[in-house]
């Protein structure tokens, strides 16, 4: 029964992913990412010289819900094939097994040549894009450091927009706190430490505009709706390039992250899904992604193809790396439920 | 020989054919009736199917949980055994570590893990753990080897949640959502406050439903009246004006709105070229701008305007049927105007203002994207809740269990205004 209805819920979503999508045909491989400017990225790397050579794709978009995933593969009723996750999700989902197994030697691909590879063995990795919060340099002053931007309201009166996920905000609150960045982990891990963290976020909870998809953050900071925005990287550098916008990226407290192709446990098209992940896997396809989008590209192969312009853009550039903080992925991949829920509970609260 | 001789006579009336007209008559309705169904037919099976079959599979998904006992079969059995007071037997522990080992072979640990995990919070990722490393203890005594492996399985606590949801059946979400749980023993107690949510969220729902209802009924009462009286080339543009929103997509509405409410947008502007922003900041009511959007006035304020012409249309159409023979009636027996209209006059009105506040009250209940676009995180209604479970918790036993309190309320609601008002008394033109 339970089975039934959870069928019935994936057909109405799949339905509804369908629509969205226009026509997809049965035998179309479904590539779903993150939307925007990410995924045009991705479309002009990637989809549209495999394309070109004679494939077909129907592309979706999601926010990075782990739980549409795992509702697919648990109802046995896989539309999306080939999945575009952050770290958090590869860990929590291969360790659940909703995604396969790469097997390398079928990608026709040297595991070792890329960055980040062995943290999952389900996950190729696409690139490592960073969540950032920027300002606009016509409308506010440049603040000293990330967490005056955040959370000093007197300094920077008006609103900010945040991600509505407790991922990095939970752990700049409790930098702002006074924690070290390498306790960060030690204190969130503990429910008073979870307190910390949510008391700090409750001292801005009316000064915040929580954001869905990645377009959004930018698009807040552009209508003026609030002063400081986050997002990804990739995203602030699009409004800056293509749209001109005045826009300043804090790289203070950047959190850095690689993003990987994944494919659905169950796919109907495994061998099609291995086909699309190994052609995106080519240093030829990353290296195009970094010209587009300036995230650095995991294959080690690539970095030579990349444009040097787009160099000093990428999170790791010596200049934007001095105070990355590197989030904890496993403990987001274990704990990401639970503090999810909390995050949620604390919202409408 | 004539037909009728041929009959017997026995007093019964007969039909042509000699059939007895009792029968034939019955024949003749059966038909009839046959046709009609026909024709009610595709209406009935959608109706059922769309609408009767899903409510039940709702109220059934919202007591039935299966995840535990279907994926650790021995272990549910085991613990029936068990007292609940101290760690479980050997045994239990034994019929754990099999059901961990198929459980892991068939990849459905992090099923498990995720129904203990409704419960016990942090409890999944130690469940998915134990799964991985549960495969190695190759003989017993598994007790202490499954404590070593992590230590929550040496909480008696741990035990008795498994106890709890190894069976087919559970009130846990209908309990959880009314903030409820039940503790290690058994008893029902209230959850910790920082998860207390859902009552408020029941109350909100409710309050911001009504709220609107009345809004819609004090700006949608003298315009229907004006409607209904004024002459027929003013009604029908003022018509116009109600009806052209109402052709509106709701969420071309919402998104107007919006636009409007946004900080520096065109509300904004209004009120601070009016002054109303330098008055309020002098009462000091407010600090700086006002704030509009993402807050609860604009969620009331949009879902406001979204809902006029559901209240308002049935009043209209109710008083358009009043005779104004009445009020002059009225009138030239002495009663002032005024008086008139509240004795003679609103009372007849009474059954449209009845169907048109429930259209609008139960049509607000279920509101989620306008809420969702224009209010801000503690302005999100039941529905919002519900999407959420689904669309990014997967959890159906609470999104089922949030749609029974919600169907609940309503039909406690309905019951209650049935009773104030009779439902036999509206009136929807």
């Amino acid at each position: 029964m339970k089975k039934f209805a959870t069928l019935f819920g994936v057909a109405l979503m799949a339905g509804t992913a369908l629509m969205s999508v226009k026509a997809s045909a049965g035998d179309e491989l479904t590539i779903t990412s993150w939307g925007g400017a990410y995924q045009a990225a991705q479309r002009k790397s990637a989809f549209e010289p495999y394309i070109a050579l004679g494939n077909k794709i129907t592309e979706a978009e999601y926010n990075g819900e782990i739980a549409k995933i795992r509702a697919m593969v648990e109802a046995k009723a896989v539309t999306w094939d080939v999945i575009s996750v952050d770290s958090q999700t590869i860990l929590a989902g291969c360790a659940e097994g909703i995604f396969e197994t790469l097997d390398w030697g079928k990608l026709g691909l040297d595991r070792n040549n890329f960055l980040g590879a062995d943290v999952t063995d389900c996950g190729l990795p696409t690139d490592l894009y960073s969540t950032v919060v920027a300002y606009d340099t016509t409308k506010t002053q440049a603040p000293a450091n990330l967490f005056e931007a955040l959370f000093d309201t007197t300094k920077y009166p008006g609103k900010r927009a945040l991600q509505k996920n407790p991922y990095m905000n939970l752990e700049w609150a409790l930098m702002a706190d006074g924690v070290a960045p390498a306790d960060v982990y030690k204190v969130l891990g503990t429910d008073e430490g979870v307190d910390r963290a949510f008391k700090k976020l409750d001292t801005i909870k009316a000064d915040v505009i929580w954001w869905e998809s990645g377009a959004q953050g930018p698009q807040l900071l552009a209508d003026g709706q609030v002063v400081f925005a986050s997002s990804w990287n990739g995203r602030f550098y699009n409004a800056i390039k293509t749209d001109n916008k005045p826009f300043q990226i804090i790289w203070d407290h950047q959190a850095p992250d690689t993003e990987f192709w994944a494919i659905t446990k169950g796919t109907p098209k495994l061998e099609e899904a291995y086909r699309f992940v190994s052609f995106g896997g080519q240093p030829k396809q990353q290296a195009e992604q970094a010209n587009n989008i300036p995230y650095g590209p995991s294959n080690k192969d690539a970095m030579a193809l990349v444009n040097p312009d787009i160099l000093p853009h990428l999170p790791t550039a010596p200049d934007n790396v001095k105070t990355a903080f590197y989030a904890d992925q496993q403990f987001w991949g274990d704990k990401g439920d639970e503090l999810r829920e909390r995050f949620n509970a604390w919202l409408a609260q | 020989m004539s037909t009728a001789q041929a009959l017997p006579h026995d007093g019964v009336m007969r039909a042509a054919d000699g059939t007895p007209l009792k029968i034939a008559l019955a024949r003749a309705e059966r038909r009839e009736r046959l046709k009609a169904l026909g024709l009610v037919a595709p209406l009935f099976l959608f109706i059922v199917l769309s609408f009767v079959v899903p409510i039940l599979v709702m109220l059934y998904n919202s007591v039935y949980d299966p995840d535990v006992a279907e994926n650790m079969p021995r272990t549910s059995i085991a613990l029936k055994q068990w007292d609940g007071k101290e760690l479980p037997s050997e045994e239990v522990f034994a019929a754990f570590v099999a059901d961990m080992k198929d459980a892991q072979a068939n990849k459905q640990v992090a099923m498990i893990g995720k129904r203990l995990n409704y419960e016990m919070s942090g409890i999944r990722s130690k469940v998915i753990a134990t799964g991985r490393k549960v495969g190695a203890l190759e003989q017993g005594p598994y007790r202490d080897a499954v404590i070593a492996i992590d230590k929550v399985w040496g909480n008696p606590d741990t035990w008795a949640t498994l106890k709890r949801s190894s069976s087919d059946y559970t009130p846990f979400y209908i309990l959880s959502m009314l903030d409820l749980r039940q503790g290690a023993d058994g008893s029902i107690e209230q959850v910790p406050a920082d998860r207390a949510i859902y009552k408020d969220i029941l109350i909100r729902t409710l309050g911001i439903s009504l709220l609107v209802t009345l809004m819609t009924l004090i700006l949608g009462y003298p315009v229907a009246y004006l409607l209904a009286t004024s002459p027929q080339k003013t009604a029908s543009i003022l018509m116009m004006f109600v009806l052209l929103p109402f052709w509106t997509s709701l969420l071309v509405r919402t998104t107007a709105w919006m636009v409007l409410m946004q900080d520096g947008g065109i509300f904004a502007q209004l009120l601070h070229l009016t002054g109303i922003t330098w008055l309020l900041n002098m009462l000091g009511a407010i600090d700086g701008e006002p704030q509009l959007f993402k807050t609860r006035f604009a969620t009331v304020v949009a879902m406001t305007h979204i809902q006029l012409p559901f209240t308002l249309l049935p009043i209209y159409s109710v008083m358009k049927t009043i005779s104004p023979n009445y009020m002059r009636a009225a009138k030239s027996l002495g009663g002032k105007p005024f008086y008139c209209f509240l004795r003679v006059y609103m009372p007849q009105t009474m059954a449209g203002v009845a169907a048109g506040c429930l259209l609008t009250f139960i049509l607000c209940l279920g509101y989620y994207i306008t809420p969702a676009l224009v209010g801000g995180p503690t302005d999100q209604m039941i529905s919002g809740f519900i999407e959420r479970a689904i669309n990014s918790e997967n959890n159906w036993g609470k999104a089922s269990a949030l749609g029974v309190i919600l169907l609940t309320a309503t039909l406690i609601l309905y019951y209650v205004y049935n009773k104030l008002v009779g439902i036999d008394r509206m009136k929807l033109g």
